[in-house]
């Protein structure tokens, strides 16, 4: 089956949950992903949405965090003090899985402006979120981002949300109490920190996508590994799920 | 005990220029009738303060209401920017429009510490992110970050709203928030009482804490009924929490109300065509404010009902995102 590389980038992302997993899930291509994986391999990964839902089943693409289907198919709504004071904060959630507008080589995410100062931007963003607390604060963070010049940068303009600062010790020097970014997933292939330096390296890449292909999106001098791992492409039951997903989430537009 | 009045009423007697005013509802029970009715009041120099500035609030910012804008999110849920949030951050139109920007974590935060009675609440976060690093410097004297002068304001003047604290117990390093406390709240329920008494389900947000946290308060509900019987995780305000109630019935349209409407969608998608240039923006806001302009749906959307922002004529619907 030929499928397109947000295709791809979704079933990677997807594939990066294990099941009985508990899932902190941001808005856009997290929340495709995630909810793939609990259509396919991981049947038991708890979905939990700031909104206050937890535990969400829904059985289409929620259009948005607050969705009445995730409230109606909970195993718990609570407030949203609650989700990031009782949930969030303590260390309960497994992954947090985030989406960025910029990200950098080492993981720090910017949702909030672009170009310009803050007081003047180029670009305004919608900002913060949920996500700064769910970077810091869930046990291990995946990325999913669209990689090009714009997004992968050398240093953010903003940093919204910390992934490993400006190198090793930042987390521990902040008092971050999760383990941080463990993975970037793009439409190119997956990206993980070295273990000594933490800077983001290309480890895996999808069939037909060539390492300088790889670092000609990339605004920084882009590591890949030695011998990147061919991811395989997306099962034809993978695309089936997924396609099912996005046909009814465009079915619920009409 | 909680008056029950108009909307119309609600509004006027409940907030003023220059009142720092919390319209909640975390995607569910967005309170738009009660936002249209400031637009049309033509209320000026309002703090608006909300997690998810949405199309409420871009409403409100569009049509010259807001002077400063406190927030945690803003943007339209799963469509894209909110243009007319953009435009005034960007360009200042119509008027400029100073913010306070926190993480979701912190802003729940501050509401908690104003329905709390606290001048702050603790909590981990924001280390080493730049919205800390923007309110250090917030000494609202220029600099770096373009901070703007202090204004003399009621609840909210100048000054950081993010500093770090330390436990007394372990001597852990933490965070502070300083507490939101708004001069009104504006939600919607799904139902009151006749004495006033209010019950909402379903996701319910930060609107307690809000109510909680304000000096007064008006609540749109779509029904009023004799009697509140029991609902699965309803939070209830009781009467006397409450300031005033107004029914209105598809008053939180397009967002929903759990077991009245569903969210209209296409709304969303539509109001990326209207915001996207002043003159379209423009001609909604005069039919808004134009005589019956605006008033919500009588019907749930999906049937057959006015479940349509007002278009401008050839307006495009973009398509499914």
């Amino acid at each position: 089956m030929t499928y397109t590389a947000d295709e791809m980038m979704t079933v990677s992302g997807a594939r990066a949950l294990r099941d009985g997993m508990t899932c902190f899930v941001g808005i856009g291509l997290p929340s495709s992903a995630a909810n793939l994986a609990r259509a396919t391999h991981a049947p038991s990964l708890v979905l939990i949405y700031e909104s206050g839902t937890i535990g969400a089943k829904p059985d289409r693409l929620p259009l948005s965090i607050g969705d009445g289907m995730l409230a109606e198919t909970a195993d718990a709504v609570v407030s949203v003090p609650e989700i990031f004071n009782y949930w969030l904060q303590p260390g309960r959630i497994d992954v947090g899985f985030l989406g960025a507008a910029q990200i950098d080589k080492f993981g720090n995410i910017n949702t909030t402006v672009i170009g310009g100062d803050y007081g003047n931007p180029k670009v305004r963003l919608p900002g913060a979120g949920g996500a700064p607390e769910i970077a810091a604060s869930c046990r291990e963070v995946i990325v999913v981002v669209r990689q090009s010049h714009r997004s992968f940068v050398e240093r953010v303009d903003f940093v919204t949300s910390v992934g490993y600062g400006s190198g090793p010790g930042d987390r521990e020097r902040l008092g971050l109490t999760g383990a941080g970014p463990k993975k970037i997933i793009t439409d190119l292939g997956v990206l993980e920190p070295d273990p000594e330096t933490l800077e983001f390296t290309m480890t895996g890449v999808y069939p037909g996508v060539s390492a300088s292909a790889a670092k000609e999106r990339a605004g920084w001098d882009l590591a890949i590994a030695a011998e990147p791992e061919i991811i395989a492409a997306p099962t034809p039951a993978e695309l089936e799920a997924l396609r099912l997903f996005q046909g009814t989430r465009a079915r619920s537009h009409q | 005990m909680a008056e029950i009045v108009s909307l119309t009423e609600a509004v006027e007697r409940a907030i003023r220029d220059g009142d720092a005013v919390a319209m909640e509802g975390f995607t569910h029970l967005i309170p738009f009738a009660a936002g249209h009715e400031v637009i049309r009041q033509r209320r000026r120099d309002l703090t608006l303060i909300r997690m998810t500035p949405d199309l409420i609030y871009d409403q409100l910012i569009g049509a010259g209401c807001a002077r400063k804008l406190i927030f945690s999110w803003g943007g339209n849920p799963g469509v894209g920017s909110l243009h007319r949030f953009r435009d005034a951050v960007e360009n200042s139109w119509p008027v400029p429009l100073e913010i306070e920007e926190h993480s979701h974590a912190g802003m729940a935060n501050r509401y908690v510490a104003g329905a709390s009675g606290l001048p702050f609440a603790v909590l981990r976060g924001y280390n080493g992110t730049d919205l800390y690093r923007l309110e250090t410097l917030n000494d609202h004297s220029g600099g770096a970050w373009g901070g703007r002068p202090p204004r003399s304001q009621q609840s909210h003047g100048a000054g950081p709203t993010i500093k770090p604290i330390t436990c007394p117990f372990t001597g852990e390093t933490l965070t502070a928030v300083s507490a939101v406390r708004p001069d009104v709240a504006v939600v919607h329920a799904q139902r009151a009482d006749r004495s006033g008494n209010v019950q909402l389900w379903g996701i319910t947000g930060v609107q307690k804490e809000a109510v909680l946290a304000s000096a007064r308060s008006v609540v749109t509900v779509e029904e009023i009924v004799d009697e509140l019987d029991p609902r699965p995780g309803a939070v209830v305000l009781p009467g006397w929490t409450v300031t005033f109630v107004a029914r209105v019935k598809g008053g939180a349209h397009p967002s929903y109300a759990l077991g009245y409407s569903v969210r209209d969608n296409d709304y969303y998608v539509a109001w990326d065509a209207i915001a996207r240039e002043r003159e379209t923006f423009t001609r909604w806001l005069d039919e808004l404010c134009s005589p019956g302009g605006g008033d919500p749906p009588q019907t749930p959307p999906g049937h057959g009902g006015a479940a349509r922002p007002p278009m401008p004529p050839g307006a495009p619907l973009r398509g499914a995102i």
